[in-house]
């Protein structure tokens, strides 16, 4: 077999896997933090506890309901969802009009409530959730070993990263998005009803969390503090592609899942902070983000 | 004496479109607008003349619903609108072109135009927007602020055609556009006029807006001091430069 730069393709194949799953899930997760600072101008810090959900809400499903992943994938998002929107109309809202750090502290506090209540039900050693059926096993590629359930969770995805994408720049519900993000007063005045917008982005940027959640249930353990272990790398994903930009979070989701895997290769001593190196570059360079615009 | 009088104000002669009494509003703490009364009749252009700071732009921003803190009495069509939400308000048929024209920079021109949503049957269609402003349409996928500010004012006053609101306010539309530019814009107010608009034009060129208004009411530390037809504008000419202080 060759080597590359003196590492089996195995090992550095398998991190380049490894680096795009975590990337999936800074993608979502990132997207979703974008989606809700651009309309709604809070930093999200419930983000992680509502991926934490979305698992949690998925294992639940299947352990007192029966019901399997493939519809977990569908319901647990809604579920989340609809608490997201009630967070929202009962008390984002309050503070709508009030200073960022006022929405940073709530949803802060938010997460930190909803990550005890479950420690506090589930304890903290995590819960198994399976493969399901249709996705176990892997397929040799010849220069490396991939399993299916992990081939599934990037072209997911990518699937659902590109589906958001179109959705807000190029439907008209995403020009009223846009619109709205950019001079809400003025889109008001035009007959739409804003509010109801802003509702319903912070309900699909939760949702987008959960579905995050459902997606890592059977490769990470179900555990409550796995979004907060998360939620800090994808800040610093936030801030390295620039917050409000959409395909910049997707894109750099992707990219620092993968250099991060790279990393691992090698100078495995760096994997664990590379990130954060990248958030300290870019912010020295370009303090607005790789695609973010300048305020 | 009864024809006498509807000649003199048209306003009287048909139920106003809209009534405004007692308007007031405050930015903050700042009371801007101190008790704005007039009338406009279906179908009527009329500016609001005033020096800089007067509350012609408040005044407009207030019957859209966009003051958050407002008083007293706008009725559209007979609804009273100063409780309601401004989307409620452009619900009831009101357009509104703001005086920073409020072009996306995050939507193409042709998601520009096609923003605001329909409120009620009898807007114009986009070929006959592409007819009045050529331009757009050549851009049609350019970025919204691309556009040169002639353009930008033609793509604001467009998109608000579309959507069947009868009352239109226009918050300065000729400011800081070439003279080849204003006589267009002008035009425009005419064809809009003789197609039913009923128009609401806030001005500081007031020679723009003798050639498209048919009244002109006065304002003055946020009330409405004096209302002059167009037709007598040349004899109050000398009263009107002591208002603006030309």
């Amino acid at each position: 077999m060759f080597e590359l730069l003196g590492i089996p393709p195995q090992a550095l194949f398998g991190q380049v896997l490894l680096g795009l799953i975590n990337g999936s899930f800074y993608a979502i997760l990132s997207l979703g933090l974008a989606v809700i600072f651009g309309l709604l101008n809070i930093i999200n810090f419930t983000h992680g506890a509502q991926y934490m959900m979305g698992a949690f809400v998925a294992w639940m499903c299947l352990n007192y309901l029966g019901i399997n992943y493939w519809a977990a994938l569908v319901l647990s998002p809604l579920v989340v969802g609809a608490t997201g929107i009630v967070i929202e109309r009962f008390l984002l809202k309050r503070i709508a009009h009030l200073d960022h750090l006022y929405g940073l502290l709530l949803t802060f506090g938010l997460a930190l409530i909803i990550q005890g209540l479950f420690r506090n039900q589930y304890g903290s050693s995590g819960l198994p959730y399976q493969i399901p059926p249709q996705l176990t096993g892997g397929q040799n590629l010849g220069f490396m070993f991939l399993p299916n359930y992990r081939g599934w969770v990037v072209i997911a995805s990518l699937v659902i990263c590109l589906a958001t994408w179109f959705v807000i720049e190029k439907t008209k519900l995403g020009a009223y998005l846009r619109a709205a993000t950019e001079n809400p007063t003025l889109t008001q005045a035009f007959g739409i009803n804003v509010p109801l917008l802003v509702t319903l982005t912070y309900g699909f940027g939760v949702a987008l969390a959960a579905l995050a959640g459902v997606l890592a249930a059977p490769i990470y353990s179900v555990n409550p503090n796995m979004g907060a272990d998360l939620i800090i790398v994808v800040f610093a994903v936030v801030v390295i592609g620039g917050m409000g930009s959409i395909m910049g979070a997707i894109v750099t989701g992707f990219s620092l899942g993968l250099i991060e895997g790279l990393t691992k290769v090698f100078y495995p001593e760096a994997a664990a902070t590379v990130i954060f190196i990248i958030m300290v570059l870019v912010l020295l360079v370009k303090p607005a983000g790789l695609f973010g615009r300048p305020a | 004496m009864l024809t006498e009088a509807t000649a003199v104000n048209p306003a009287v002669a048909t139920a106003p479109l809209l009534q405004v009494r007692g308007l007031e509003a405050w930015y903050g703490e700042s009371h801007v607008l101190h008790g704005i009364d007039f009338d406009v009749a279906p179908g009527e252009v009329v500016t609001l003349l005033g020096r800089n700071g007067a509350g012609k732009t408040t005044t407009l921003k207030s019957i859209i619903g966009i003051m958050a803190k407002r008083k007293g009495s706008v009725v559209m069509a007979g609804t009273e609108t100063i409780q309601l939400p401004s989307r409620a308000i452009a619900r009831l048929g009101v357009g509104y072109v703001p005086e920073e024209r409020g072009i996306y920079s995050s939507l193409n021109v042709e998601e520009n135009l096609m923003l605001p949503p329909q409120v009620k049957p009898g807007g114009l269609s986009v070929d006959e927007i592409f007819t009045l402003f050529p331009n757009l349409k050549e851009r049609i996928k350019s970025q919204g602020t691309k556009l040169s500010g002639g353009e930008q004012q033609m793509l604001a006053i467009g998109r608000i055609l579309r959507t069947g609101a009868n009352l239109l306010l226009f918050d300065e539309p000729t400011e800081g556009l070439a003279p080849v530019i204003i006589d267009q814009i002008g035009r425009t107010i005419a064809q809009l006029k003789s197609r039913g608009f009923t128009i609401i034009l806030v001005e500081q060129n007031f020679r723009f807006a003798a050639t498209v208004a048919d009244r002109h009411y006065v304002v003055e530390q946020g009330k409405v001091i004096d209302m002059i037809p167009n037709a007598e504008l040349d004899n109050n000419i000398d009263k009107l430069h002591g208002y603006l202080g030309v």
